[in-house]
Formats: C-alpha cells, structure tokens, sequence
C-alpha cells in the first residue's frame, strides 16, 4: 500500500532528475569539444560599450556586473511607469465602460476591443517608427510650458538641481508617516464617535506643508537647468542642459501601458460587475451618494475579484517590456542578452542570468500582490 | 612470369582502390559535418537577414551575395551542385548560437575576424572573403565631410552585437566627443531611425553602409565619409572541432581567389584543362589528387569555378554591378595591388 503510492513519487523524480541531468551532461559534453569554458569570471570584465540611457553612472570602462545593472534598472524603470500608468488608466476606462452616457461608455469599449487586439510588437513599431517620427526635430521644435522641447530625438525637460535634498527626502518620509499615524488615528475617531475628520484635506495639508517648510528653514533649495539648443553642424542641432527622455523609453512606455489597461479595464469591468446589483441599491437605500457607493461598498468586494487577474497583467507587462529590444531602448534583454552576449560568447550564463532575473522580478511582484490580496480579503469575524 | 605480372597488377589496383577507398571514408569519419551534409543532401548556411551585395534575397526567395557565394562553393565542391544550400537567415546576435549549436554549419555573414571570437566562443575563422573596415554616414545637407567636425552629443544610430559597437565606442572616447548610442537588433530599424532623423550619423561597416543606402528614402541626400576607424577583415566561420569541414570550406574560398589569379573563370575552365601550366591544371583537377585529402573527387574546384565562377566574378556579379562598390579597393587579387593573396592550392 505504501509502495504504490511513493512509487509514482519517485518515478516521477528520478525522471526529472535524468533529463536534467543528461541536459547538464549534453551541454557539458559539447562545450568541453568546442573548447568554451562555463564561468561568470567575465562579469568582471570590462564591458567597453557604451549605452544610450542608464539610471547610474556607466560608461565602457565599467564592467559587465554594471552593464547588467543597467539594463535591469531600466526594465524595471519601465516596467514600473508602465504599471501605474496601466493601472489609473485601466480602472478610469473599465468604470467609463459602465457609464450611463453613451458616448462615454461606447469610446471605452471602442479602445478596449482595438489596442486588445493588435499585437503588442506593431503596437511599439507604431509608436516608434510612425507616431514619433512625426516629431519635428530639435531645431523646429516648439516651447512648450515654456520650459521643455518634444523632439524626434526626445523629450528635453528641464532638470531640476537640488542643495540638501536628503533633508527634503528624510521629510517627506516623515510626512508619510505622519499621514499614516493620522489616518489610523480618524478611522479609530470615526468607529469609536462617529465623527468624521476631513483626512484627505489634511493628509494633502501635512504632504505639502511639511517638505514646503524644509525650503524655509532646512536650508533646501531647488532651481531648474533649461535645455539650451546648440547647433552640431549645418542641419542638426542638439540641446544642452536639461533632463533627456529618450523616444524609445516614451514609444515603449506608451505601447505597454496602452495595451496592458485593456486587459486591465476587463478586470475592473468584471471585479464591479460581480457585485450584485442588491448591493448597489441596499446602499443607495441608506443614503449613501453615488460615489460613496462605489468607494465604500462596491470596490472593497469587487478588489478581491480584480486583484488576482490584473496581478497576471503585472506580470505580463514586466516580461513584455523585453520587446524593448525592437527599438533600441537598453533594457535587460538589449544590453544584457544582446550585446554583452555577444561581445562575451558567454550564451548559457548570460540566458541563465537573464532567466533568473526575470523570474525574481515576477515573484517578486506576484508576492506584493498576494500579500495585498491577503490584506483586502473578507476576513471572518 | 607473364600471367603473374597481370595478376599482381590487378592486385594493385584493387589495393589502389580499396586504399583510396578507405582514405575517402576515413576522411568522410573524421569529419562529423561532411557525412552529415553529404547524407542530407545540402549544405546548411548562415547568412544575414538581408545585406545587398553579400547576401540578400531577392521576391522570389533566391539568394545572392558574396558571402552566399562561398557557401554555393562548398556545396559544389560536397555535393556537386551550387544549388544545394539551405541558408538561414540570422541576425548578428544569433549568429554565433546558431553555429555552436550546430543549426548550422557555415556561418558566412560578413562576419569580422578578430581574436576573441575566435579563440573563446568554439569558433573559427577559415579566411577572409572581404575587407572591410568601419565608416560613418552622414546627411550631406549637414555640410559634414569628415569625422573631424563631429561635435558633443552627436547621436549614432548602429546594431547591437557587432564588433561596430566596440569600435565606436573606441572612436568616440579617444577623439573625447561624447555621443549617443542608439543600437538596435535589426539593420532595417537601424536603416529607418537614421533615415527618420533620430541619428545624426549612421555607423557600420563601408561596405554595408554603401549597401544600406540604397535602402534609404533618397539615396543622394547621404554622404559616406571618407574616414575608416577599423579593420574589418569579413569571412566565413566554422565550429571549432571538425577539422575537415574546416579546411574544405577554406580551400572552396582560396580556390575561388587563385581561379581569379590565375585567370580561370566559368567560361574557360573545361579549356584549362589543357593548360601549360600546372598550377591551374591542380586548379581545375586535371592534375595532381588535391580533393582526396578532403575525401572528395578530383572535380570539386572544377565544380566550384563552373557553378559559382572565380572571386571576380562573384563580385562583379554582386557588387561592382549593383552598384554598391564598383571600385574594388583593397578586395583585389595582390598581383593587381589588392590585399587578397592565399596560400597556393597544391
């Protein structure tokens, strides 16, 4: 009895464990006749090329090890504009779905059923090779806010110089704490004399006020750097000063977030449109205003039918953002598994590194959301 | 006495048979790659995804170019037929991949020779079938005639995985100009973001940016500038490990490079064969035993200079006449003053 049900167990697991092994062996075996050797020693090399946007100092001279960082520090830059982008975007049209104006509710469907359905890598050439290229260039570009240029080249803004911005950053953390302290504290106020302060109002007041007051008295100071245009020959001209947001980082933000709040406004529609409708009117019974329904009753219940589905819409952003590579914006995949691949031959470390990655920011992400999940569930009382 | 002079005659020649017999096989044992394409019945072919002049397809799927030419060669020497490759389109990243993993078994994709492609990653490099070097394009309206009046903050338009990459970057760094790379995986974006005007210069090998502008929306309207900041010596790749296929495809190049040095090409070569001179008797078989020591036939650089024709005419036929580089410039048998010059076939 024992025996037939560990059996199939192991079986199973000797199975697995062969074909990894002769996997191993195989690679092994080839590599040992084509005189490759297996090591990350290279990650200390020095990488001499050059990448177009990083977040940290990098130039050639620096190694493959921050090459690497790079590239992952730019997949996750996008990855994250991409989700919050995605998210406010996809909760607006998903709740303009349900709307009682026509108008409103057919342009949300409309939007929905076209950038669904049209793969994400022509959505990006689009973006890339047909939208932006209608960008005047730098010479021809207008002002706009009287401060930034949007060129075929990118977007200048101006960058902002800062003096003792760790005093400025360590008061908005505490502000945020504040904030929190302040919200727990009304919420108890609330349950305990049904009295309601006005959090939000004061919340926004402590958020401003208090790094505001850092200008004052902690000595913090904030001017901007303008870009200046400068002429490089007789046709092309280039901006000097400024911040630079390169075309491709806007194209591929613009084409993820697009294509991703689809999927998300679906999971909105549905979360809501799960909630009986007897909830709705049980609620507008008692008084509550229309928007207070929807904060209050609907969207406690209908998060936990939204989350789950929309954390794979994460997932599937962060991983799709490796189409990066189609228009040159240095992510993971471009700079990691593209080039420094091919200046080192190195193709099973660097594949396995990039996997690896790739899969920690996947769990990595897939666990904030379960632990949220967790958080927003009904819990029995 | 008689009767046994002819049976030991006979005797020999069925030694002599049997023993070359045995050198063929043992030549087709050694070599893993020949007796799997000889099996297969074609020669499998890495080349680009699209280069004019080296290798490029044209509506109806054939395919052309220099570098192409060297794999017909190599299935005309195996197979006995030009037209028994199966090529594979490859971008510069998966070359390499393509070719250790055995997907392949030539990789001839204006590949550049240089020290760590071919002593770390399992390759090698059987000759050179171009010279190159890189260049910069420019639009000529910008009034810029050399690499000397690029000015901070240029941005460069280039693909990734190629030795342009590095050099570029080498360029930029000694002369102290700062720039922008701007690399992507295929040429044909490369080809587009440059012609759109997101790069001020485009960069890559001469003799692909002469094939490349082409391609671009007004061909006139951009200028190759003069300067050369590397070496690019362009030639076929092998796996590392199978020594016969290695020497198979170098010496299906070099034949193809002395046919033209010593003037044999398509048209003539059957008359060669009663040539004075034996160096191109050995070249078109009629003397000597050259191909058994690949474990081919005496015919095989007779089949290659028939089917394909000598380097010459490959690059008349790929180059010069497109229009690409109809100036030969280094790529010249070094008789005439050019850099091609292999070691003697015999």
């Amino acid at each position: 009895m024992k025996i037939k049900k560990i059996l199939p167990q192991f079986l199973t697991l000797l199975f697995i464990v062969l074909i990894f092994g002769f996997f191993t062996m195989n690679a092994q075996d080839n590599m040992d006749t084509r005189g490759i050797e297996f090591g990350f020693g290279f990650l200390k090399q020095e990488a001499s090329f050059d990448i177009q946007f990083s977040l940290i100092d990098y130039d050639g001279s620096h190694s493959y090890a921050r090459a690497y960082l790079v590239g992952l520090l730019n997949t996750l830059l996008v990855a994250f504009i991409g989700i919050i982008l995605a998210t406010f975007l996809g909760a607006l049209v998903g709740v303009s779905r349900l709307s009682p104006n026509y108008l409103i509710k057919k342009t949300a469907s409309f939007y929905i059923e076209f950038f669904r359905n049209i793969p994400l890598l022509l959505q990006i050439f689009f973006w890339y090779f047909a939208a932006l290229r209608l960008l005047p260039m730098p010479q021809d570009a207008p002002l706009l806010l009287n401060s930034s240029f949007m060129t075929i080249k990118g977007l200048y803004a101006p960058a902002p110089i800062w003096s003792n911005f760790d005093v400025f950053f360590i008061t908005l953390i505490i502000a945020m704490i504040v904030i929190f302290f302040f919200s727990r504290y009304a919420k108890k106020k609330q349950e305990q004399e049904g009295k309601q302060l006005p959090v939000l109002l004061i919340s926004s007041g402590i958020f401003i006020g208090f790094p505001l007051l850092t200008f004052l008295i902690g000595g913090v100071d904030l001017s901007f750097s303008f870009p200046v245009i400068r002429q490089m020959s007789q046709s092309s001209y280039t901006f000097d000063g400024g911040f630079k947001i390169p075309p491709e980082l806007i194209a591929l933000t613009l084409a993820l977030t697009l294509y991703t709040a689809t999927f998300i406004a679906e999971n909105v529609r549905a979360g809501i449109q799960g909630i009986g409708k007897g909830q709705k009117e049980a609620a507008a019974s008692i008084g509550l205003t229309p928007s207070q329904v929807l904060k209050l009753v609907i969207m406690p219940q209908a998060l936990r039918i939204i989350i789950p589905p929309t954390t794979n819409q994460y997932l599937n952003l962060t991983k799709n953002s490796s189409l990066a590579a189609a228009i040159a914006y240095p992510d993971l995949v471009l700079v990691f598994a593209g080039t420094a691949m091919m200046q080192t031959g190195k193709a099973i470390e660097i594949v396995g590194i990039t996997m690896a990655t790739y899969l920690t920011i996947s769990l990595g992400i897939s666990l904030l959301m379960n632990w949220y999940n967790k958080r927003i569930a009904i819990q029995e009382k | 006495m008689f009767k046994y002079l002819k049976q030991l005659t006979s005797l020999v020649a069925v030694l002599a048979v049997l023993f070359a017999f045995t050198t063929e096989t043992m030549a087709a044992k050694k070599s893993k790659t020949l007796k799997n394409t000889q099996k297969k019945g074609f020669v499998r072919c890495g080349v680009s995804q699209g280069l004019p002049g080296f290798s490029n397809a044209d509506a109806a799927g054939n395919w052309t170019g220099v570098d192409v030419d060297v794999c017909r060669a190599v299935a005309a020497a195996v197979l006995g037929d030009a037209n028994k490759v199966k090529f594979t389109p490859l971008s510069a990243k998966e070359r390499f991949t393509a070719l250790t993993s055995g997907e392949i078994d030539i990789l001839s994709r204006n590949t550049t020779w240089t020290l760590s492609r071919d002593a770390d990653i399992g390759l090698t490099f059987v000759g050179v079938n171009f010279y190159d070097g890189q260049g910069f394009m420019v639009r000529k309206d910008s009034g810029i005639t050399s690499t000397s009046q690029f000015k901070n903050g240029i941005s460069a338009c280039t693909n990734i995985g190629t030795t342009t990459e590095l050099n570029m970057r080498d360029f930029f760094s000694s002369k102290g100009i700062s720039y922008e790379p701007v690399a992507f995986e295929k040429a044909d974006e490369v080809v587009a973001a440059y012609d759109s005007g997101r790069c001020d210069t485009y960069t890559t090998d001469k003799s692909g940016l002469a094939a490349q502008r082409t391609k671009m929306t007004n061909p006139d309207d951009h200028i190759v500038l003069p300067e050369t900041i590397s070496k690019e010596p362009l030639g076929p790749v092998v796996r590392q490990g199978d020594a016969v296929w290695e020497d198979i495809v170098r010496w299906s190049l070099n034949v193809m490079i002395e046919a033209e040095e010593y003037g044999i090409t398509s048209a003539n070569a059957d008359m060669m064969k009663t040539s004075e001179n034996p160096q191109i008797k050995r070249l078109v078989g009629s003397e000597g035993e050259l191909g058994a020591a690949f474990g081919l036939d005496n015919d095989w650089s007779l089949r290659i200079i028939k089917q394909v024709g000598n380097y010459g005419e490959s690059y008349k036929r790929n180059i010069a006449d497109t229009g690409i580089l109809p100036n030969r410039g280094p790529n010249q048998i070094w008789t005439k003053g050019g850099l091609l010059y292999v070691p003697p076939a015999r």
